[in-house]
Formats: structure tokens, C-alpha cells, sequence
């Protein structure tokens, strides 16, 4: 397919922009040569952007069941709400009176956000999942030092962990001790007492973790870093799978972070936005960043006593947020618990219908995602969990996430979703059905797919070692 | 000395004398990562300590830790890993990541009559 730049010729063009109605300026470093934008017709340019999107995969193409990502559909009434002109025709700097709705949008979602996760405050700043594992962290930190406790510097995180976990930990300048999980993926009780201790500024953990279990054990971990003095964060990664049912503030987590993107409906992918709020206990709301809504019947936009600051720009992806509070609404108290079982189940139905062909790495009923080892697969047939992933695509179904979690061999992570009929599940499940019996007789094929779209195998490894990051005239 | 003695997360270590040695990943480690694309290396002068890590490698599939059988300090760091990662891939134990000195400490290592077993069982 052809690039923008190899698109058009010199001349076409089209006039989206109006005529220049303020005086032209003279900078004091001019350009001295034309700046080389493409010149296409809108015509020209619609086809081009047509193009690329026949050759992504959404969760409006078709099945998307990337594990650990919830990748829901995102209803279009959110979208009808994030368009009206009292929310997109306005300016963050905009007196308070004149915006009483958005700060309002604010301040709901934060209520709502708060008593699904059992906490008491909330930032909507952060702009994504690690933004709001780095936040969180930053309140942590703030918190130990206001108490003058300097020597906590570390950070526990289960080796089941996502990798935005240790990164962010380095990030807000702590050092990672790594636990290894036991053999069921929960957290090694004793390999956590015996990390914890008077250096521990917290504990990362996602529940349910990385495998798709929920961790049994949780008063029982919460508590060990309590007791050492440290604080328990939650990765609110996996909250599609419990949200309206369990919450994390009764789990005896501290901070949370939310994936508004992920368990809240808004659009995922594509580079985003995307947005990650912060929650948190009381006793680290003063810490909180940015500037949140307050007051009764007037609302203005009140600044934390002792903020870290700003994490990003004014109140965050404020037309994200439009969209998660439509859909809370929409689904209100009975809807979101609902949700989150029904998401818990199709993905039990999922496993259930296919651990007669496919080893499921843990035993037993799974909470919203599962997990598979095409370990032994790939030495009888070397047939690997990768060939499987991509000959997904030839069927129209996006692959599951593929070598994650860490700790399992040749992993797929499948994350159905409570949004797919149980008539689209049974097609995958046959098309998974299918892919193994083709595995076996014709190991072959599998290593040469997708063959129906329209790339087949990129140079993964090419790319990554070479990569070419702007166009060359 | 000048054997390769290995941990049980697959990196390797080979003693020059008694408190200088090169350490890298097995032939076992490089083939379950993949294609490496990106080596994260320590500063010279940085301290290591057994049992913790000091470098990471970033495959197709995932970013590791790259853990360290001994303490001590680094003398020398292998650049030509950042430019050719490959070369892990096609040479692991000639591919080596730093060299330390002032050696203090080395972990329990398994010598490879044990770790040629060690690794089969994983398989």
C-alpha cells in the first residue's frame, strides 16, 4: 500500500482550512525551504485513510480477545455524549461558572470511580495505566517522606507482574524487588514476608493477577506490607473481572490505578487517549496531583494541600472521562456487577470448551481471562504459540496476547469479554478447534499465516533492530 | 578457571582469575528469548551484587533481567552488543556482557556436567 507521501501530486489540495484573517508575522528563524506536505484531494485523502483502516482489526472488525487488555466494544452512546458542544466547544481556562457541567462530569465520575474501588479520592489526570502506576507511586513516595521516612525505597512486585509495574517503580526512583510466584501464580506468602521490611515503601499486585486467578490469600498480603510500614498499590488492570463486586479498598490496597480504556468502555488502542485515574485512601489525598473539583452546589477546581503536582495537563483526557461516566450511568449499580460476571463467565465457557485440546496453564475455574501453554505443542509439532496467534487472523479474529504472563511457556492469554454472544464464542472456539487439528496434520501451513490479509509476516525482528522512523524524500 | 559455570536463570560466567570474570546468557537462555533486538548495559565503574540484576535484553517476545552470579565492579563493558545484538543469538557464549573485577562474592553456581541436565529437564 501506498504511503501519504507517495499519494497525490504537485497542485491538488483542499480547502479545509479558512481564509488567514489576523496579519501574517515574520519569525525570527524563517524556514528557508517549502515544508514537503503531501498534496492530495480530499477525495484522495479519505481513500488513504479508508485504506489503512481495512487493514487494522478492531473490536468492530470482529473478536478481539487480547488478554489482559479488555477489549470491549465501546458503546455509541458514549460517543453521542463525548460530541455534545457544552463538553468539546469549551477551554480548560474558561471561568469556573461557565463550565459548571464538565466540573460536574468531573466529580461524579470521581464518586462513582470511588465506590466502585473502595476509595475516597481521586485524580482523573493521569493519561493511561503506567501514567497512573507512576502517579500513584509518586503519592506513596510523598507519604514517606512527609512522615520523614526516608529509608523506604523499595518496591515488592510479584514476577507475574506487568511490566509497566517494575518500570514505573524505577521511574518514581525506587529500586524493584522481584518475588517469584508459586506454582499456582498466587503470591508466596513467605517469600513476601521475608521481602518485606523497615526499606519496603510498597507492594504492586494485580487482582486478579496476570494468570486470570484471584488471589485467595489478599487480607493476608495486604496486611504483611501494612505491618512492615509500607502501603499496598493496585494495578487495576484486571478490575473488568470483579468491578461492582469486590473492591480493592476492602482488599486493603492503598492507590489504585483505573484503565478508563480498558474496564470503563472508552476506545482503546491507536495510540490512545487513553486515561488512567488515581484513587486513593484519605490519608494520601492531600498528595493527590492537579486540580480537582470541589465545593457543593457551585463547583470550582480546587488544588490538593500538599499536591506533587501536575502529572499532566489540566484535567486529564476530559472527553474520555465523558465516556466512562456515560457508560456508568448507563449500566448503573445492577449493570457494572453484571458486567463483570458475565465477563467471568464467558471466559469459563471459553476454557471450559477448550482444555480438552488446549493445556490450560492453571488448573481450575479462571476469573476473566485464561491462560494456555502451547509448551508441549511446540515440541511434538513445532507449532508455537505464535503460529497459532496468527493463523487467528486468517479467521478474523484478532490473536489473544501471546507470550504474557513471563512465567508461562509458549502463553496465550485469551480475554473474551462480557460484550461477545455466546454465538461468537462458539465460532472461535471451533475456529481454536479447527487451528489444532490443522496443527497436527499440517504443521506446515501454520508457520506460513496469515495468508488473507493483507500482510502476512512482518520482520518483527527487522524492525525492531532497524528501524525506520521517518520517511526519506 | 576459563569454565563457563552457570546460574539457574541461565546466565553464564567464566573466572579469568581469581576475582576477574566475564559473565553472559546460555545458549538455553537466548534460544527461549528469541531474536534479541536491544541490550541494556551497566556504566563501567557501576557495582553489581550477586543475585541481583545489571543488565536487561529485549527480544521479539519480552524485556528481561539479566541477574548477576557475583559482586564486585565492572571493568568492561561489551558496546559491540548494543550495535549487533544478534550476535547473542548466534554466539551466546562468546557474547559476553561485562567483565567484573575485584571480585568479593560468587553465588552457588552449577558447573556444565550439571547444567546441560539441569536444562534438558526443562525441556
Amino acid at each position: 500500500m501506498k504511503l501519504i507521501f507517495e499519494r497525490g501530486s504537485e497542485g491538488q489540495g483542499c480547502a479545509v482550512l479558512p481564509a488567514c484573517d489576523v496579519p501574517p508575522v515574520t519569525l525570527p528563524k524563517q524556514r528557508t525551504k517549502e515544508l514537503r506536505l503531501p498534496q492530495l484531494s480530499e477525495c484522495g485523502l479519505s481513500r488513504h485513510y479508508t485504506e489503512l483502516a481495512k487493514e487494522v482489526h478492531g473490536v468492530n472488525d470482529g473478536f478481539y480477545p487480547l488478554g489482559s487488555c479488555t477489549m470491549k466494544y465501546n458503546p455509541k452512546v458514549n460517543e453521542a455524549a463525548a460530541s455534545l458542544w457544552g463538553f468539546t466547544k469549551i477551554h480548560p481556562l474558561q471561568p469556573e461558572h461557565t463550565v459548571q457541567g464538565c466540573l460536574e462530569v468531573c466529580r461524579q465520575t470521581e464518586q462513582l470511580l470511588c465506590e466502585i474501588t473502595g476509595m475516597e479520592a481521586m485524580t482523573l489526570q493521569p493519561a493511561a495505566g503506567a501514567h497512573g502506576e507512576f502517579t500513584g507511586l509518586l503519592l506513596m513516595k510523598a507519604y514517606h517522606d512527609s512522615r520523614g521516612d526516608k529509608k523506604r525505597t523499595k518496591i515488592i512486585v510479584p514476577d507475574s507482574a506487568h511490566g509497566t509495574n517494575p518500570a514505573s517503580a524505577v521511574m518514581a526512583g525506587f529500586t524493584v524487588v522481584s518475588i517469584p510466584s508459586r506454582d499456582d501464580g498466587c503470591v508466596d506468602l513467605e517469600k513476601l514476608r521475608a521481602a518485606a521490611g523497615e526499606d519496603t515503601a510498597g507492594l504492586m499486585l494485580t487482582n486478579p493477577n496476570t494468570v486470570g486467578l484471584f488471589d485467595k490469600n489478599i487480607l493476608e498480603i495486604t496486611s504483611i506490607v501494612h505491618e512492615a510500614g509500607g502501603l499496598n498499590y493496585y494495578d487495576g488492570a484486571n478490575l473488568n473481572a470483579v468491578m461492582g463486586i469486590a473492591r480493592p479498598g476492602d482488599m486493603g490496597f492503598d492507590v489504585v490505578h483505573l484503565n478508563l480504556h480498558k474496564t470503563f468502555s472508552t476506545p482503546h488502542g491507536g495510540g490512545g487517549p487513553g486515561s488512567g485515574p488515581v484513587g486513593c485512601k484519605a490519608f494520601l489525598a492531600p498528595f493527590l496531583p492537579g486540580r480537582r473539583p470541589a465545593g457543593r452546589e457551585k463547583l470550582h477546581w480546587e488544588t490538593s494541600s500538599h499536591s506533587i503536582g501536575s502529572v499532566k495537563a489540566f484535567y486529564g483526557n476530559f472527553l474520555v472521562v465523558v465516556r466512562a461516566l456515560s457508560y456508568l450511568l448507563t449500566l448503573g449499580r445492577e449493570g457494572i456487577p453484571e458486567a463483570a460476571q458475565n465477563a467471568v463467565l464467558n471466559a469459563n465457557y471459553m476454557m471450559t470448551k477448550l482444555q480438552d485440546l488446549y493445556p490450560m496453564a492453571y488448573p481450575g475455574i479462571c476469573m476473566h481471562e485464561f491462560v494456555m501453554s502451547l509448551e508441549k505443542m511446540k515440541h511434538e509439532t513445532g507449532v508455537s504459540a505464535m503460529d497459532i496467534a496468527k493463523s487467528l487472523l486468517d479467521y478474523g479474529i484478532h490473536p489473544p496476547t501471546m507470550y504474557f504472563p513471563l512465567i508461562v511457556e509458549e502463553a496465550l492469554m485469551v480475554e473474551p469479554t462480557e460484550t461477545e454472544s455466546r454465538e461468537t464464542l462458539d465460532e472461535a472456539i471451533a475456529v481454536f478447534r479447527e487451528i489444532w487439528q490443522k496443527a497436527k496434520t499440517d504443521p506446515a501451513s501454520l508457520h506460513e499465516a496469515p495468508v488473507r490479509t493483507g500482510i502476512g509476516r512482518p520482520d518483527e525482528v527487522g524492525a525492531a533492530r532497524h528501524p525506520i522512523l521517518r520517511y526519506e524524500f | 578457571m576459563n569454565e563457563y559455570k552457570y546460574r539457574e536463570s541461565h546466565e553464564w560466567v567464566k573466572f579469568e582469575d581469581e576475582t576477574t570474570a566475564l559473565i553472559g546468557i546460555s545458549s538455553y537462555a537466548q534460544e527461549s528469548l528469541g531474536d534479541i533486538v536491544f541490550v541494556n548495559l551497566p556504566s563501567v565503574g557501576d557495582a553489581v551484587t550477586a543475585g541481583e540484576t545489571f543488565a536487561d535484553v529485549e527480544s521479539v517476545k519480552a524485556v528481561s533481567d539479566i541477574y548477576s552470579p557475583v559482586s564486585g565492579v565492572v571493568a568492561e563493558v561489551n558496546e559491540a552488543l548494543c550495535d549487533r545484538p544478534e550476535t547473542i543469538n548466534e554466539d551466546p557464549l562468546g557474547a559476553w556482557f561485562i567483565k567484573v573485577e575485584k571480585i568479593t562474592e560468587t553465588e552457588e553456581l552449577m558447573e556444565e556436567e550439571a547444567y546441560g541436565p539441569f536444562v534438558a529437564g526443562l525441556e
